[in-house]
C-alpha cells in the first residue's frame, strides 16, 4: 500500500513540475496564474497524500489554509491583469 | 478492504492529475487551459481528498470535517477561479488561437460598449 501511496506522490509532483514549466514559458500572464492556480491545488492533494502517509492529523488544517491563499491570490491577480491596480481607491465625485 | 479503494481512489486522483497537467502543456490557448487546469484537476483533488477522508474514517474511526471543508470548498471556488481568470484575459485582449472556429462574445460586448 505504501508503494501505491509513494507512485501517487512521485505523479502529483510530475503534475507540479508541469505547471513550472507553463509558469516559465507561458507567453501571456493569464497562463501562468492559471499554472500558479493549478499548482495550488495539486498542492492541496500532495499534503493530504502526506498526513496519510506519515500517520498524522496534524496536517488537515494545511488544506482549507492552501485552498484559501490559491483562491484569493487567483482572484488579486485576475484583478491585476484585468484593471492594473488591486485595491481600488475611492474616486471623488468631480467636485472641487 | 476500505483502504484499498481509498488508496485507488488516491491513484486515480494522481493519474487526473498528470493528464490535466498534460492538458496545460499541450493545448494551444489560454481558454482551453483553464478547461485543463480548472475542470480535471478539481476532480483530481476532490477524488484524493475523499481517498484520505475514507482512509481516516476506515482505519481510525475519524470523521475529519476539515477534509469535508476542503473538498466542498475546491469544489466551489475552483470554477469561480476559473471564470475570473478567463474573463479578465479576455478584457485584456488575449488572443484566441488561431484554430479556434468563431469568437462567440465578441458581437456582444461590441453591442453594448462598456468603458471601464
Amino acid at each position: 500500500m505504501m508503494l501505491v501511496l509513494t507512485i501517487s506522490l512521485m505523479l502529483f509532483t510530475c503534475a507540479i513540475f508541469i505547471a513550472l514549466y507553463r509558469i516559465i514559458v507561458g507567453p501571456s500572464m493569464p497562463d501562468r496564474v492559471v499554472a500558479l492556480d493549478m499548482i495550488g491545488v495539486n498542492l492541496i492533494s500532495l499534503v493530504a497524500v502526506f498526513s496519510i502517509v506519515l500517520h498524522t492529523h496534524a496536517y488537515l488544517e494545511v488544506i482549507l489554509i492552501v485552498g484559501i491563499l490559491a483562491f484569493i491570490s487567483t482572484v488579486g491577480l485576475a484583478r491585476f491583469v484585468e484593471r492594473g491596480e488591486i485595491v481600488e481607491h475611492e474616486h471623488d465625485d468631480g467636485m472641487d | 478492504m476500505m483502504e484499498w479503494i481509498s488508496v485507488f481512489l488516491i491513484l486515480t486522483g494522481s493519474i487526473m492529475a498528470v493528464i490535466s497537467a498534460f492538458g496545460i502543456l499541450r493545448l494551444p490557448d489560454v481558454y482551453t487551459r483553464s478547461h485543463a487546469a480548472t475542470k480535471s484537476s478539481t476532480l483530481a483533488v476532490l477524488l484524493s481528498l475523499l481517498g484520505a477522508f475514507i482512509y481516516f474514517w476506515a482505519n481510525e474511526g475519524f470523521i475529519s470535517i476539515r477534509l469535508l471543508l476542503g473538498i466542498i470548498f475546491v469544489f466551489i471556488t475552483a470554477p469561480v477561479a476559473g471564470h475570473i481568470i478567463t474573463r479578465a484575459a479576455y478584457r485584456s485582449k488575449v488572443k484566441l488561437a488561431s484554430s479556434s472556429g468563431e469568437d462567440a462574445l465578441k458581437p456582444y460586448l461590441e453591442k453594448s460598449p462598456k468603458d471601464n
